[in-house]
Formats: structure tokens, C-alpha cells, sequence
């Protein structure tokens, strides 16, 4: 049994008498303390998959289950507990007028846990963040500070779960290398499972061990990680994207061009 | 900031200080309010990263592409319709016609980010700031919204301010680039020569960077104890 089993997906929005088909049948299975990628087409689908498993976008076929476990819809507080989401965008996950200390400790109320202040403390330490910034505001942290109080909010709970929507890609590249390191460090240190999302397939080489490729809501191909680099992919669109990023293969620091 | 300064978006307390900017022969820093807003918009376009800032969440799509088509152009309501459906078509918009009437919220991150460069687009400006325009894009629609920007460059004779975290992007898509830190430029050089930049900045950024078939060990951090971050 895989931690996390999406079956036959499908997920069908419905605007103005139109139906816009988001997800068509998709099928993943993610094993615990792995980290799988998501890749492909602008608009295929892949933040509506991370939604879907936590209940914020309209399931109209198929399963996700969870440890073996079909979800409960509202999906409730036991699901907080297993499973967090970090956005591209930290401001969409952070109150802009609640300080980082609120940010962090009001998961902890919410599930009546005591001691908030020294939890708020390790986890900022634990994210590499002085705990003085418990203080502040998200508009006074610059866009990795508040990524890291993101991955810290999201970690308050324990999840095992992951699930990390273009994490840096608003971010330079000094302060994704941290970012990346960060959220390798925690996977190994806590035993944590991702499933991200990314545009970039060097990032995604560089954090994944499997990879699904959509287009228009559906499954394209599945990539084991060796396969993405030795360019063992059989699918004309995983090698479309795969051409498309002939530039993410190249060294740069050894100066290659 | 920069591209914001170029159009006078800055509000106090921020100030802007230059010993000259000009566009076209003018004086940006003495142009009156009024002459700024007849070049915003109109010859000097401009795209932000987020969608979420820049297009106004309660109107759908189509109105927001046709409004200026309508208000400043004077097109009837079925031209600007067709001029704004083109426009989504050129940026790879694969349903053009649902996104028409779609709003913000009910469109991907790369579909929004692809409406404002549509959006920027239709007033045909002089000169284009774009930041971070294709951060939100999988690498072929990428490819094919460069490759439009491209053939503005080249044709239309459009500028092209680009602003991107991604120095690999940049290094095979503009010409010439300043690399920028804490406000101050650390250096010049042709696009193509970017990934061989001798600056410590620049060398420790792409040092930074992952690669495919790359090792999965932790990433270089960026030292930032040399004299150039003083
Ligand atoms: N609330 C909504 N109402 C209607 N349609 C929606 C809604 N949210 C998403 N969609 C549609 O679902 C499809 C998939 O969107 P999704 O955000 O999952 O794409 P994505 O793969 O994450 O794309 P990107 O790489 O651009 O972020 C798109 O066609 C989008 O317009
Ligand atoms: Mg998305």
C-alpha cells in the first residue's frame, strides 16, 4: 500500500452552464518518504490535483486515499495532521496583518496543543530563522524569509505529508539553492513524503525521484528520476518539455554555454 | 523598482533620483503627470509576475482585454472581441473562447500570467517592461510566449526590459544584461557571455543553480562575504 493513492481523478469545474474538465482520469501512487513530481502543461491540472486531495476543488470521479484510507469530505482536522500545502506565493498562505508568532501558533491552537511559544521558537529555528522574527510581520521579511515561515506554518502539525505548488519559483537562485536545501534537510531528517509541483525540470531532477508529466488533465507519462536525464522518456510531449529544457542541463557554474 | 521607476509608479516616501531618463527624447523625471499617463499603457507597457496584482479579480477576461480596445481605440464591441480572442490565441491560449468569460480565480497560474502579457500586448507599445513574465509557464508555452516577445523585438522594433530571476533564460534570450544587487548595478555584459560572468555576484548565483543529472547533495550556498556585497 502507497501513502498516497490517487485513482482514475477527475475533477470538473463548473462556471456559467460551462463544464471545464481540470483533471481527466488521472492515476498516481506516492510511497511514503518519497518525493514525486509533478510537471507539464500550463493549465493541465497539476495545482487542481494538490487542491483536490485537500478537498478545495470539486472531485466528480474517482479516489484519493491516504495511508489506505479513503478521505473524509469536509476533509477535517486528522487530515491537517497528515497533510500540509506550500504555495508559490507565501503572502496566500500568511495573514498579511497576523504576526509570524500568530502564523504559527494558531495550527497549534486550532488543535488545542499547549505550549505554543517554545514550539513557535523551534520551529523557526528549525527553518533557519532567528526567533526574534516571531515579532514581525510577512511584509517585513524578504520572499525567502516568508517561504521559510510558510514550510515552518505548514510543519507545525507534524504532517508527513507535503505538497509544495511551485515552492521557489518566485524565488533567486541563491535563496532557492536554500530553500531546496531546506526542504531536503526536513524530508531526511522527519521521514516527510512530497509531491510537488515545478516548471523547472532541474529543480525537479534535483528534488525527485519520480515524475508525472500532464497535458490537458491528464497523465502523460510517468519518468523514473534516472529516467528524466538519461532522456528515456517515449512520450512526444515529455520529450517536448524535456528538449525545451536543454539549458537546465548545462553546468553554468562550470561556465559552459 | 527599476522598471516601476521608469514609469514614475513610485510612491512616496519612495523617491526617484536620476541624473537622466529619458524615453524617446523625453525627460521622464520633468514629463508632467498627464504625459505619463499618455505613455503608460499606450507606449510603454508593463507586466508584473503576478496575476493576482494586476488583473481586477471582478471582471471577467474578455472585458478587461476589451476595455482599452473600446475606450481609447473607439472599437465597436465584436472588433475589439476579435481582437482580444487573437490576442489569447497568440500567447497559446488553448481555449480562448471559455477564457473570454472566465475570471481570474477560475484560470491556472501560467493562464493568467499569459492574459496579462496578452493584455500588454494589444496596445502595441514601444517598449516593453516585463518582470518575471514566464515564471508561471511550462517550457514550451515558454518558447512560444518568448518567441512572440522576439518577434516584436525584431519586427516592431519593440524594447524589451526583462526582469528575471532566471539567468539561463536570460542568457539565451536578450542581448545585453545588468546584473543587479541591493538596488546597485554589479554588472554589464552581453546576454550571451552571462553563464562565463566573471563577478563573484553572478559566478555564486549560477553556482547556486541545479541542474539536470546534476548531484542531489546539497546546493552551493552564495557567499556573501566578498568586498562586491558591502
Ligand atoms: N475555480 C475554477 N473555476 C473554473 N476553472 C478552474 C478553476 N480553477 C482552475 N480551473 C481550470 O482548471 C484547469 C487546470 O488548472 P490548474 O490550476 O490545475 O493548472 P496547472 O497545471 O496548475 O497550471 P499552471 O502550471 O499554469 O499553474 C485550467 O483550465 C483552469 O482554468
Ligand atoms: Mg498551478
Amino acid at each position: 500500500m502507497s501513502l498516497i493513492e490517487i485513482e482514475n481523478l477527475t475533477v470538473t469545474f463548473r462556471a456559467k452552464g460551462r463544464e471545464v474538465r481540470a483533471v481527466e482520469g488521472v492515476s498516481l501512487k506516492v510511497e511514503g518518504r518519497e518525493s514525486y513530481g509533478l510537471v507539464g502543461e500550463s493549465g493541465s491540472g497539476k495545482s487542481t490535483i494538490l487542491r483536490a486531495i485537500c478537498g478545495m476543488a470539486p472531485v466528480t470521479g474517482g479516489q484519493i486515499r491516504i495511508d489506505g484510507q479513503p478521505l473524509p469530505t469536509p476533509r477535517g482536522r486528522a487530515f491537517s495532521r497528515q497533510v500540509q500545502m506550500v504555495f508559490q506565493d507565501p503572502y496566500a498562505s500568511l495573514h498579511p496583518r497576523h504576526t509570524i508568532d500568530r502564523a504559527l501558533s494558531e495550527p497549534l491552537a486550532i488543535h488545542g496543543f499547549g505550549g505554543s511559544d517554545a514550539k513557535v521558537v523551534k520551529a523557526l529555528t528549525d527553518v533557519g530563522l532567528p526567533a526574534a522574527f516571531r515579532f514581525r510581520y510577512p511584509h517585513q521579511l524578504s520572499g525567502g524569509q516568508r517561504q521559510r515561515v510558510a514550510i515552518a506554518r505548514a510543519l507545525m502539525l507534524e504532517p508527513s505529508i507535503l505538497l509544495l505548488d511551485e515552492p521557489t519559483s518566485a524565488l533567486d537562485a541563491s535563496v532557492q539553492a536554500e530553500v531546496l536545501n531546506l526542504l531536503n534537510r526536513l524530508r531526511a531528517d522527519r521521514g516527510l513524503t512530497f509531491l510537488m509541483v515545478s516548471h523547472d525540470l532541474a529543480v525537479i531532477d534535483h528534488m525527485c525521484d519520480r515524475i508525472l508529466v500532464m497535458q490537458h488533465g491528464r497523465a502523460v507519462e510517468e519518468l523514473a528520476h534516472e529516467d528524466l536525464a538519461g532522456a528515456q522518456m517515449t512520450t512526444a510531449y515529455a520529450r517536448s518539455l524535456f528538449d525545451a529544457s536543454a539549458d537546465r542541463m548545462l553546468d553554468p557554474a562550470g561556465g559552459g554555454a | 523598482m527599476t522598471g516601476r521607476a521608469v514609469l514614475r509608479l513610485i510612491r512616496p516616501p519612495g523617491r526617484i533620483e536620476a541624473d537622466a531618463l529619458t524615453f524617446d527624447g523625453q525627460d521622464l523625471t520633468r514629463a508632467s503627470e498627464r504625459d505619463m499617463q499618455a505613455l503608460r499603457g499606450k507606449r510603454i507597457g508593463m507586466v508584473m509576475q503576478d496575476p493576482k496584482y494586476s488583473l481586477n479579480p471582478v471582471m471577467t477576461v474578455g472585458r478587461q482585454l476589451t476595455e482599452g480596445l473600446r475606450l481609447r481605440d473607439g472599437l465597436g464591441r465584436a472588433d475589439a472581441a476579435a481582437k482580444a480572442l487573437a490576442a489569447l490565441d497568440a500567447v497559446q491560449i488553448r481555449d480562448p473562447g471559455r477564457v473570454m468569460e472566465a475570471y481570474p480565480h477560475e484560470l491556472s497560474g501560467g493562464m493568467g500570467q499569459r492574459v496579462m502579457i496578452a493584455m500588454m500586448l494589444i496596445p502595441e507599445p514601444d517598449l516593453l517592461i516585463a518582470d518575471e513574465p514566464t515564471s508561471a509557464l511550462d517550457v514550451t508555452v515558454q518558447a512560444e510566449v518568448l518567441s512572440i516577445l522576439d518577434r516584436l523585438v525584431r519586427d516592431r522594433g519593440m524594447g524589451l526590459i526583462f526582469i528575471s530571476h532566471d539567468l539561463r533564460l536570460v542568457a539565451r534570450f536578450c542581448d545585453r544584461v545588468l546584473v543587479m544587487y541591493k538596488g546597485r548595478v554589479v554588472e554589464e555584459l552581453a546576454a550571451g557571455n552571462l553563464l562565463a560572468a566573471a563577478h563573484p555576484y553572478t559566478r555564486g548565483l549560477l553556482n547556486c543553480l541545479p541542474r539536470i543529472g546534476g548531484p542531489r547533495g546539497p546546493l552551493p550556498g552564495l557567499d556573501r562575504t566578498g568586498a562586491w556585497a558591502e
